[in-house]
């Protein structure tokens, strides 16, 4: 036994054990110290959970549109940033314009509502038009032409959008209506933040209620699984896959509305950070797995939120803010080699060997 | 073989001796510079660049400055002794790649006499090396930075100047606002890594601890971060009285935002810098900007009001930054240098020696602007700034005046 085992083990395995225990003890060394330093309220760290859980549920609603079409079509949608993007972007001039009439302030219910579907519809119509310019017509090449073809399409969109509404930043008019704050049960939550978080949760629980329980989610599933016998089974697999990048795309419009809600500004660059961070969730809670890119999505929240304060301040690391995005890639880094399929990502792998 | 073609080298380099001793007469102008003259042909312009941001979020600092320019360029009939002035450039981004990639482009280009720019002190850093071996003026309406004008410093480059205030005035001006006038003892800094904001946070924090003030944290942010919850947490520790973060768009905006809802900084005072004083400040940071405060130059008089005038004539707008009458002295400056020094032959062909032209523009003494009095040193200093402290208030462009002017006392933060 003890010889088969040592037979296994091979010295890139020492060494990055060797690695993944060093950053683990650091973590540990530096939350224990920082803690000890007292520096922090407790309201400080609640709050910035708070503000972790509100960017994980963007992340999460994000990371859905990857997953989905990973789980279908086995590619990753890169140019899903401008997807997410468009949508906001788009919806600015919406909000600007409910502002200027006062409806903004009158009807805040309504007036979301209405930013909300102008920015999901954008967001699932330009998605609708990448799969069916961008993705149909390559469907059966090799796996890397789609990749290609994604980021040209992503820079396109891109400077589309800046040649339409410009280079500069537009800010998202305030909503008067969710600026104050409540106390539940002793925590000053914003209602900013509880909206997003709120309508994150709403929105992932109308999407699992989608996949899991509808027809066409039945569908989807079947699709994911095996696309040939699917479509021996009478399913249209054109339509499924679009039905997907819509719904992607709806999603990732949601995501951007709030985004725009806790970082008002919106620009023709601003796809890429949360895309990417969106990504990496998925790809952390295993890629084409859909609670596993909301668990993923709200531990990345999480860890940026609060990681850089809870981990760094103690090892007396000046600007710990600035090593955000390392803690967050780090932890992809160490989950990838110790767990390869992503923490719910088992199913998938089944499906594949 | 070979020696046939020496050959033929040798008479044609003969011929070519005879054509031009032929010629007209080219006259006995000899460029002696030391490093070298530009000749303008008698119907060709002469060409001075900028090196401005002018496209992405801080466009506004760059555009405003080019048009204070074209002004300057109105004003003196479009011609600087009897030749065209030829006025185009590049954009350097604010941005240190920006600048390299634009410093590239202009460093290239012989017939480029002097340049305006740059906008951000981090692309001087990384263009002036370029423009100056290039035998360039280069003159700043905007960057602020202490050592591009330090003769110690190796980001001092030979032909720079700004009519630019330099961040030791500005800084030192906003630590005495904020000590003795706000007498506020508690501060915390944050600044994006740029050469301007990690310079005037130095300034800044160096006169506050003379004047017997704290800095709790002294911290700093990405540029491009949108989440400034961890940054605005670890300030929230220090329990400051003020954070000054004199910082760009849109990471300003974003913590002028997101401040308000930290546990623990729901009142504490924001200030940032000239960088920050731009419409999209508040076009960005929405209802939040109310009572956010910035330190920049005072620029007043008669002659003011009527720049403003042709601005707005011209342009269609009110300027939209502060950098336009610095960069209408700057290029003033560089004419009036021109005229100083060129030489010119009576067929109108114009020669401009490029050492010469530098030292001109080191010499301007009493040069009335619309800036002030500007007289420049040999580093390139040429300013002569008075700071004053502006809030904002929410839908209202530009922002209100408070500091000196005693009698208006400071909005409260809401």
């Amino acid at each position: 036994m003890l010889r088969t085992w040592r037979q296994h083990i091979t010295l890139t395995d020492i060494f990055i054990w060797v690695i993944g225990l060093v950053i683990a003890a650091a973590v540990v060394w530096g939350t224990i110290s920082t803690l000890r330093l007292h520096l922090y309220t407790s309201s400080g760290w609640l709050d910035l959970i708070i503000r972790g859980l509100a960017l994980g549920g963007v992340y999460a609603l994000i990371a859905m549109g990857y997953t989905m079409v990973y789980g279908i079509l086995k590619m990753i949608n890169f140019a899903h940033s401008e997807v997410f993007m468009s949508g906001p972007f788009t919806a600015v001039y919406v909000a600007l314009g409910l502002a200027k009439s006062g409806m903004l302030d009158k009807q805040p219910i309504i007036s979301l509502a209405i930013i909300s579907v102008v920015s999901m519809g954008v967001s699932a119509g330009i998605a609708l038009l990448l799969e069916r310019i961008c993705y149909r017509p390559l469907r059966n090449a090799p796996r890397l032409v789609p990749l290609i073809t994604a980021i040209g399409a992503s820079f396109f969109l891109q400077y589309t959008f800046r040649g339409l509404f410009g280079s500069g930043s537009y800010g998202y008019p305030a909503i008067k209506a969710l600026q104050q704050s409540f106390t539940f049960a002793g925590i000053q939550i914003y209602k900013t933040q509880a909206v997003v978080i709120v309508g994150a949760m709403v929105m992932m629980l109308i999407l699992y209620g989608i996949v899991q329980w509808t027809k066409i989610g039945k569908a989807m599933r079947a699709v994911s699984e095996d696309k040939e016998a699917a479509e021996l089974m009478g399913i249209d697999v054109d339509r499924i896959i679009v039905f997907t990048f819509a719904l992607g795309g709806a999603s990732a419009g949601a995501a951007g509305v709030l985004y725009s809600l806790l970082f008002p500004v919106v620009n023709f660059y601003m796809g890429f950070i949360p895309s990417i961070k969106a990504f990496t969730a998925a790809v952390l809670g295993g890629i084409g797995n859909v609670p596993g890119a909301f668990l993923g999505a709200v531990i990345l929240g999480l860890l940026e939120s609060v990681g850089p304060n809870l981990f760094l301040t103690g090892l007396g690391i000046p600007s710990p803010s600035q090593l955000k995005d390392a803690i967050a890639f780090i932890v992809l880094v160490l989950i990838l080699i110790f767990r390869p399929t992503g923490l719910l990502g088992e199913r998938i792998s089944k499906d594949k060997a | 073989m070979y020696k046939r073609l020496s050959l033929v080298i040798t008479a044609l380099a003969v011929l070519g001796m005879v054509l031009t001793a032929c010629g007209p007469k080219a006259a006995a102008y000899t460029c002696t510079d030391s490093i070298g003259c530009v000749t303008i042909a008698p119907t060709d312009p002469v060409h001075i660049a900028y090196l401005l941001v002018v496209s992405g979020a801080n466009a506004a600092l760059g555009t405003d400055s080019r048009n204070g320019v074209e002004i300057a360029i109105d004003d003196a009939g479009g011609k600087i002794l009897g030749h065209d002035i030829k006025f185009d450039g590049q954009d350097g981004l604010c941005s240190a790649d920006g600048g390299q990639a634009a410093g590239t482009k202009l460093a290239s280009d012989p017939t480029i006499i002097a340049v305006i720019g740059t906008s951000c002190s981090s692309e001087a850093r990384s263009a002036e090396p370029l423009l100056s071996a290039a035998g360039f003026v280069t003159i700043s309406s905007s960057n602020t930075a202490p050592d591009l004008t330090d003769p110690t410093s190796p980001n001092h480059y030979a032909g720079y100047f700004r009519t630019a205030h330099n961040d030791k005035v500005q800084g030192a001006a906003a630590a005495d606002f904020v000590y003795n006038f706000l007498h506020l003892t508690k501060a915390a800094t944050i600044h994006d890594g740029s050469l301007y904001a990690s310079s005037l946070v130095g300034v800044f924090a160096d006169n506050f601890k003379q004047d017997g003030g704290t800095i709790t944290t002294a911290t700093s942010v990405d540029p491009n971060a949108t989440d400034m919850s961890s940054v605005l947490a670890s300030v929230a520790t220090g329990t400051p009285d003020i954070i000054y973060f004199p910082i760009f768009l849109p990471a300003g905006a974003f913590i002028i935002d997101q401040a308000k809802t930290t546990p623990g900084l729901e009142n504490t005072k924001l200030m940032g810098a000239d960088g920050l004083y731009s419409p999209d400040v508040m076009n960005t940071a929405g209802a939040s900007v109310e009572g956010f405060m910035v330190s920049s130059p005072i620029v007043q008089g008669a002659a003011y009001d009527a720049f403003v005038a042709k601005y707005v004539a011209k342009f269609g707008e009110q300027p939209i930054n502060i950098f336009h009458a610095h960069a209408y002295d700057a290029m003033n400056i560089i004419i009036a240098a021109i005229k100083k020094v060129a030489v010119q032959e009576t067929d109108g062909t114009l020669y401009i020696p490029r050492q010469a032209l530098r030292d001109a523009v080191a010499a301007t003494k009493d040069f009335q602007g619309l800036t002030g009095v500007l007289t420049c040193s040999a580093s390139g200093d040429c300013a002569n700034p008075v700071i004053g402290v502006y809030t904002y208030h929410a839908g209202l462009y530009p922002p209100e005046l408070i500091w000196p002017t005693k009698y208006i006392k400071p909005t409260a933060t809401p």
